[in-house]
C-alpha cells in the first residue's frame, strides 16, 4: 500500500507539474488541478496509513488513526475546489479579452 | 479571555457580506460603510496596541478549545503593529479609490474587506493551517481585486498571478504536511517545544519541509529567484490594489520573523537558524536585482513595482541577520518601506490619468494638470524610498546598516546597500526629471481631467505625512521597535502566553 500511495503521488505531482509550464492556459488549469490530488493524497499520508482504525475516541478500539490529516484534507479540498472555478473563469475572460488561450496572451503561432 | 483580539478578523467578515448584499447598487452606501468599517478597523488596532503595550501577550483560544488542540489567535506587539499598519494604509488608500477607482468594476468594497480580513487574520494567527486559510482569504479576494476593471493586459496578468499562487498555495500544504507528519502539530508554540525533540532520523524531512515553507513565504515577499510574479501583477493592478498590495509582501517577512525566530530560532537544535544561510544571500540579491530594475524600467508602475522588490530584499536583510537590533531595524524599514511604496503606485496612476495615451511611461511629454503638486509629491516620495536623508528610508537604512556591523558579512551588506541606493538615487532622478522637468520644453498641454481627485491627493498626503511621521517620532518609534524585537526573541514568553493554560487532559498523552 506504501509503493501504491507514494508512487501514485509521484505520478501525480510529475504530471501536474509538467502541465502547470505548459503555456495554454487549459493544461495549466488541468495542471493545478492535479497539483491539488497529489498535495491531498500527501497530506492524508502526514497521519500514517492506517487501515480500519476509528478516528475518535472509542472506549473498544485497539488503536486510532490521526484524524487531524482528514480534517486538513477536507479544507483543502474544499478550497482547492474553489479556487479551480475560479482560475478557470479567469482563463475563459482572459481568452475573451486577449483573443488567445495563451498564458503570456500572445498570437496562436507562439504556442 | 480577551475579546477584543478576533474583532480585527470578525469585523471585516461581517463587513463584507453586508457591503455585498445590502449594498451592492449603492456607491455612496458601500463607501460610507467600508470608509466606516476601516476606521473602526483602526481603532480597535490601536486599542490592542494599548492592551500589549505594556510587553503582555494575549493569547485566543476560539471556540474555548485550549492550545495545542484548538486553534489560537495571539495578539503580542509584533502582530499588533502590523495590524495598525494594515489599517492606517487601507484607510488611506481607501480614500483614494473613493476618488472614483471603486467605480471602474462591481464589489470593490466587499472584496477590499475581505482581503483586510485574510490579512488581519494572517497577522493573528498562532496556527499553521489557520495561517494557510488566511493566506488563501486574503490571496481569493487579492484575486478578484487584481482584476477589478478588467482589461485585456490585467485578466492576463490576473490569470498568471492566480496561477503562481495556487502553486505557491499548494507548497505551502505540502510543507505543512512534512513538518505536521515529524512534529505532530500544528500550533507554532507548540512546534517550537516539539522542534527540538525531533530524532536525528527525521530532521531531513523536517528541515526539508521548514525550508519549502520558507521558499512559500519568500513567494509572497517577492524574494529572488522567485520574485517574477510582482512586477507584472503591481504594474497591471489598479492603483489602490497595487499600494494595498504593498502590506501583502510583508506578511511574508512577517511569516518569516514569526516561525523562524520562534520554531526554528536558537533553541530548535540541530535545525538552529535554518533560514539565515538561504535568507541573506537571497535578500542581497534581491536588493540588487530590485534597484537594477528601478534603473531600467520604462514606466513609473513599473519603477514603483521594482522599488518594492528591492525595498524587500533590504528588508529581509534586516530579518536575516536575526539578532534583535537587527529586527528592530528592519521592522522600522518595513513601516517605512510599506507607506513609501504604496505611494508611489497612487502618484503613478495621478500622473498615468493625466497623460493619456502616454500614460506613465518614463518618456518626455507635454506639461499636464496639478503637474508642480504631483512633482513634489513625488519628490517626497523618491527621497523615502531612494534613502535618502532627510526622510525615513534614510533612518531605516542607517539601523539596519548599524546592526549589520557585527555581521561576519558585514563589508558585503555595506557595499550592497550603499551601491543599490546609488542606483535608486539615479533611477528615481532620472525618471522625475524625465517625467517632470523635459515636460516643459515640449509644446502645448495635456487637457486638464475633470476633477480636481482632492481625495486621491488627499490619500498621497496622509501616506507621505505618515513617511514624515516615521522621520520625526524615530525615537520613542525605535524604542517600541527596540521592545517589539526582544519581545519576538524571547521565544518562552510566546509559549507560555499560549500553552501557558493548558491543562494536558490526564491519559491521553
Amino acid at each position: 500500500m506504501e509503493f501504491l500511495l507514494s508512487s501514485a503521488i509521484g505520478l501525480l505531482t510529475a504530471a501536474g507539474v509538467y502541465l502547470v509550464l505548459r503555456a495554454r492556459t487549459w493544461p495549466v488549469v488541468l495542471g493545478l488541478a492535479l497539483l491539488s490530488y497529489a498535495t491531498n493524497l500527501f497530506l492524508f499520508a502526514t497521519g500514517r496509513l492506517v487501515l480500519n482504525q476509528p478516528p475518535v475516541i472509542s472506549a473498544s478500539a485497539a488503536g486510532y488513526t490521526d484524524p487531524l490529516p482528514q480534517a486538513l484534507v477536507l479544507t483543502a479540498i474544499v478550497i482547492s475546489f474553489g479556487m479551480t472555478a475560479v482560475i478557470v473563469v479567469m482563463a475563459l475572460r482572459s481568452f475573451f479579452e486577449n483573443g488567445s488561450d495563451h498564458v503570456d496572451g500572445k498570437a496562436e503561432d507562439a504556442a | 479571555m480577551n475579546h477584543w483580539i478576533i474583532a480585527p478578523i470578525l469585523l471585516p467578515a461581517i463587513m463584507a457580506p453586508i457591503l455585498l448584499m445590502s449594498a451592492r447598487y449603492d456607491i455612496v452606501l458601500a463607501r460610507v460603510f467600508s470608509l466606516a468599517s476601516t476606521v473602526a478597523l483602526l481603532g480597535i488596532a490601536l486599542a490592542l496596541g494599548s492592551m500589549v503595550g505594556d510587553g503582555q501577550i494575549l493569547s485566543y483560544a476560539l471556540g474555548n478549545w485550549v492550545a495545542p488542540f484548538g486553534i489560537v489567535l495571539v495578539a503580542d506587539r509584533l502582530s499588533v503593529m502590523m495590524l495598525v499598519l494594515t489599517a492606517l494604509l487601507a484607510l488611506a488608500v481607501l480614500f483614494f479609490a473613493i476618488d472614483g477607482g471603486d467605480r471602474d468594476g462591481r464589489h470593490f468594497h466587499a472584496l477590499y474587506q475581505f482581503q483586510l480580513m485574510g490579512i488581519n487574520g494572517a497577522f493573528l494567527t498562532g496556527d499553521f493551517f489557520n495561517l494557510f486559510v488566511f493566506f488563501e482569504v486574503l490571496l481569493i479576494a487579492s484575486y478578484g481585486l487584481m482584476v477589478h476593471g478588467g482589461g485585456p493586459a490585467r485578466v492576463k496578468a490576473g490569470v498568471q498571478y492566480v496561477v503562481i499562487n495556487l502553486v505557491g498555495s499548494t507548497l505551502f500544504l505540502i510543507a505543512v504536511g512534512m513538518i505536521y507528519s515529524v512534529a505532530g502539530t500544528l500550533n507554532m508554540a507548540d512546534l517550537a517545544l516539539k522542534v527540538p525533540q525531533v530524532a536525528a532520523a527525521d530532521q531531513a524531512l523536517l528541515q526539508a519541509g521548514a525550508l519549502l515553507l520558507l521558499l512559500v513565504f519568500c513567494i509572497k515577499a517577492a524574494l529572488v529567484p522567485v520574485h517574477f510574479w510582482l512586477p507584472g501583477t503591481y504594474a497591471n493592478a489598479p492603483a489602490p490594489v497595487a499600494a494595498l498590495f504593498a502590506i501583502m509582501t510583508k506578511v511574508g517577512a512577517y511569516c518569516v520573523i514569526r516561525l523562524y525566530v520562534l520554531a526554528f530560532g536558537e533553541e530548535a537544535g540541530a535545525a538552529a537558524w535554518l533560514a539565515a544561510p538561504w535568507l541573506l544571500p537571497a535578500a542581497l540579491v534581491t536588493l540588487t536585482l530590485g534597484m537594477i530594475g528601478v534603473l531600467a524600467a520604462r514606466r513609473l508602475g513599473q519603477l514603483a513595482s521594482f522599488a518594492v522588490i528591492g525595498s524587500m530584499g533590504m528588508l529581509l536583510t534586516g530579518i536575516a541577520l536575526f539578532t534583535p537590533q537587527a529586527l528592530s531595524a528592519a521592522l522600522y524599514y518595513l513601516l517605512h518601506s510599506t507607506l513609501a511604496g504604496a505611494v508611489l503606485f497612487l502618484i503613478a496612476d495621478l500622473i498615468a490619468r493625466r497623460r493619456p495615451g502616454i500614460d506613465d511611461q518614463l518618456s518626455p511629454a507635454p506639461r499636464f494638470a496639478q503637474q508642480s503638486l504631483l512633482a513634489a509629491a513625488f519628490f517626497v516620495a523618491a527621497i523615502a524610498a531612494t534613502g535618502m536623508p532627510p526622510l525615513s528610508g534614510f533612518v531605516g537604512k542607517l539601523l539596519i546598516l548599524d546592526a549589520a556591523r557585527d555581521n561576519l558579512q558585514a563589508t558585503t551588506i555595506w557595499a550592497l546597500v550603499l551601491g543599490t541606493s546609488l542606483l535608486a538615487i539615479i533611477g528615481f532622478g532620472r525618471a522625475g526629471s524625465t517625467l517632470f522637468w523635459k515636460s516643459t520644453a515640449q509644446p502645448g498641454n495635456f487637457p486638464a481631467p475633470a476633477t480636481g481627485n482632492a481625495l486621491a491627493l488627499v490619500a498621497i498626503g496622509l501616506l507621505l505625512a505618515g513617511n514624515v511621521a516615521l522621520t520625526l517620532f524615530a525615537g520613542p518609534l525605535t524604542a517600541y521597535l527596540e521592545a517589539t524585537a526582544q519581545q519576538v526573541f524571547a521565544t518562552h514568553r510566546y509559549i507560555e502566553a499560549v500553552l501557558g493554560n493548558t491543562v494536558l487532559p490526564g491519559g491521553l498523552l
